[in-house]
């Protein structure tokens, strides 16, 4: 594909003596909506802040459009960012935080008048031009600091935890806007977030990041359904890792018994770790299973049940919307494409 | 609660009579004539007319003059301290602050004296000069003198203020300039400097009430002919003995000090009135 935009090539920081990226590859395309997602101390915020130009990596290249922008200063770059606290200045009114940027490229005035009113139009906020940045609510500030940031027509905008600040029913309403503003400029996005859910709702691509390493790329249900090992299975919903051997090609054992899969390519009696997500799992008579167990909670939360069902091994968690008594002893079932192989990792 | 209220009364008289009562004695001398004695007072305005003279007029604008001229010179001087101050990390900035204060740990007439042994014609300055065969200069009992006495003193007071300002902007709101186009010269001016603003007028405040207030300085690094507004009370009550002039010099001085409070105080309220805001947002 050519449409790649950024490119990051082994890139490296480190602070003092401690490692926050160690080797980061990835490729960013045109009008991606790109999310960062991991823990905090991943080292996403970082990527983020070499992008943005206002960290220099240790080791690496950053190439935009093909040419390594890493020792070019921030103010000089074709991005802009959306700053976690929105960092929106308190001194001037709405329309002069918007207007910033333009100011300083020596803009023409009707032109930075035009541009500046259309894009608080986009955000709903023209009637607020005159108002005192200071006196508006968390969800309108948030506006405030993307229209201040898109006006510049930046060819990438980061947004570094952009709702973090935000109520949850706000923040719903932003995720939504956030990809709605995304379509209509046609712009790349990458979007730092520590939450599972606004990655996966939002994002074209999503990167899980752990310990400064990039875990995962792929779509979000790629990354949901198909996890490459335990940390992006446990980071992203909940799920059961179990530890299993490959007997062969669409045969994985584990637990005492062999079940048949849909994964291949891994060596024969391969150490491997399986997931099986909670709501893939039915409960069914125990005859009717390999697996039986016996019912230990069961936690109602709200759209379904939470059950953990007690098998010679493990426990395995359940979601299911059907009810089912303490002492109970059931049966386990899923079907082949309910399990998903992973390579093992160690994990210290 | 109300029981507890009682307990300020024997602090409330006490301020009085070390506050109000003084403040009430300096009005009452300042519009009387005649002596120290109140038995038979007779009341006018004469004291305050009287500065109108121009040689009382002369000391008032030389004062000013001179007030401002230090205040000019610290807040160019106290400003680059306290930016670069900022530059370096927390540890090194207190440490750094602390070397700022030191000074004011040491009585004001000590430092003064300091100044003398530097400044005097036979003093290490001009004996450095010598060195280079230069010829001695004069530096004592100047306006030079006095400014440099005046300027050391209240240094302090303009720097700190100032830094604390820098130090306490959110550093995100330097990077979203820089990310939006600001070069480094423009981040300063149009973020920097403006978000430094209520520190450089607490610390205007405080050195100009230092600085037009003073006495000990000029006397000592003036000379005996070097008459200030503070130097000119002094007189009043202590040589000369007109403590009713003396009293309408100090409300005429007051008067000074309040109005540039005031005025200053009306740049720095929307200042405050923003944080308020923004406090009141979290």
């Amino acid at each position: 594909m050519n449409d790649a935009l950024i490119e990051l090539r082994g890139l490296s920081k480190n602070y003092e003596d401690q490692q926050v990226l160690k080797g980061i590859d990835l490729t960013i395309h045109r009008n991606e909506f790109l999310t960062l997602l991991g823990p905090s101390g991943c080292g996403k915020t970082t990527t983020l802040r070499i992008i943005a130009g206002f960290e220099e990596p240790s080791g690496g290249e950053v190439l935009f459009d093909g040419i390594d922008i890493s020792k070019i200063p921030s103010h000089k770059r074709e991005v802009n960012t959306v700053f976690q606290k929105y960092a929106l200045f308190p001194f001037l009114n709405v329309y002069d935080n918007v207007a910033f940027g333009l100011k300083l490229k020596k803009m023409d005035e009707t032109m930075i008048d035009h541009k500046v009113k259309h894009m608080l139009s986009l955000i709903g906020l023209s009637d607020y031009a005159k108002r005192d940045v200071t006196s508006l609510s968390g969800g309108q500030q948030q506006r405030v600091a993307i229209a201040r940031a898109l006006v510049n027509e930046p060819k990438v905008l980061l947004l570094d935890e952009p709702l973090g600040a935000l109520d949850a029913k706000l923040r719903k309403g932003m995720q939504i806007e956030l990809k709605k503003i995304q379509r209509e400029v046609g712009i790349t996005f990458i979007f730092v977030t520590h939450d599972q859910e606004e990655a996966l709702s939002m994002s074209d691509t999503v990167v899980v990041m752990n310990e400064g390493i990039i875990q995962q790329v792929g779509t979000p249900e790629d990354i949901y359904n198909e996890p490459e090992n335990r940390f992006v299975a446990s980071f992203i919903g909940e799920s059961n890792i179990i530890e299993a051997v490959m007997k062969q090609d669409l045969l994985v054992s584990f637990d005492g018994y062999d079940f048949p899969c849909v994964d291949k390519g891994f060596k024969t009696n391969e150490d491997v770790e399986v997931v099986i997500r909670p709501e893939d799992i039915d409960i069914v008579k125990p005859e009717d299973a390999k697996l039986k167990g016996v019912v230990k909670s069961i936690i109602f939360k709200g759209v379904h049940h939470e059950i953990v069902v007690e098998a010679e091994h493990r426990n395995y968690l359940i979601h299911t919307t059907d009810y089912f008594e303490p002492g109970l002893v059931v049966g386990l079932s899923f079907g082949p494409d309910d399990i998903h192989v992973m390579y093992r990792m160690d994990w210290e | 609660m109300k029981h507890y209220n009682k307990l300020v009364r024997p602090y409330l008289i006490w301020s009085v009579l070390i506050i109000l009562v003084p403040i009430i004695m300096i009005v009452l001398y300042s519009v009387t004539t005649g002596g120290n004695a109140l038995v038979n007072i007779s009341f006018t305005l004469k004291n305050f007319t009287k500065i109108g003279e121009p040689i009382y007029l002369e000391v008032l604008k030389k004062s000013l003059v001179l007030g401002f001229v230090s205040v000019s010179i610290c807040l160019v001087l106290g400003y680059i301290l306290a930016y670069f101050i900022t530059k370096f990390k927390d540890s090194v900035q207190d440490l750094l602050i602390l070397l700022v204060t030191i000074p004011m740990w040491i009585n004001t007439l000590l430092r003064t004296y300091a100044w003398i042994s530097l400044l005097s014609d036979n003093g290490l300055i001009n004996s450095f000069l010598g060195l280079f065969g230069m010829d001695a200069k004069t530096f004592m009992y100047t306006d030079f003198a006095v400014v440099i006495g005046l300027v050391s003193d209240i240094l302090p007071f303009m720097v700190i203020p100032i830094h604390t300002s820098i130090r306490k902007i959110d550093r995100s709101l330097i990077e979203a300039a820089q990310d939006l186009g600001a070069d480094k010269v423009q981040t300063f001016m149009k973020v920097t400097l403006k978000m430094s603003i209520p520190g450089v007028i607490n610390g205007v405040m405080m050195t100009f009430l230092l600085s037009i207030s003073t006495f000990v300085i000029p006397k000592l690094l003036g000379g005996g002919q070097y008459m200030l507004i503070g130097n000119l009370i002094e007189n009043q009550f202590i040589s000369v003995g007109n403590w009713n002039f003396g009293s309408a010099i100090s409300i005429i001085l007051t008067a000074i000090i309040l109005i540039g409070l005031t005025l200053m105080k009306k740049f720095d309220r929307d200042d405050r009135e923003e944080e308020l805001e923004r406090a009141k947002n979290k």
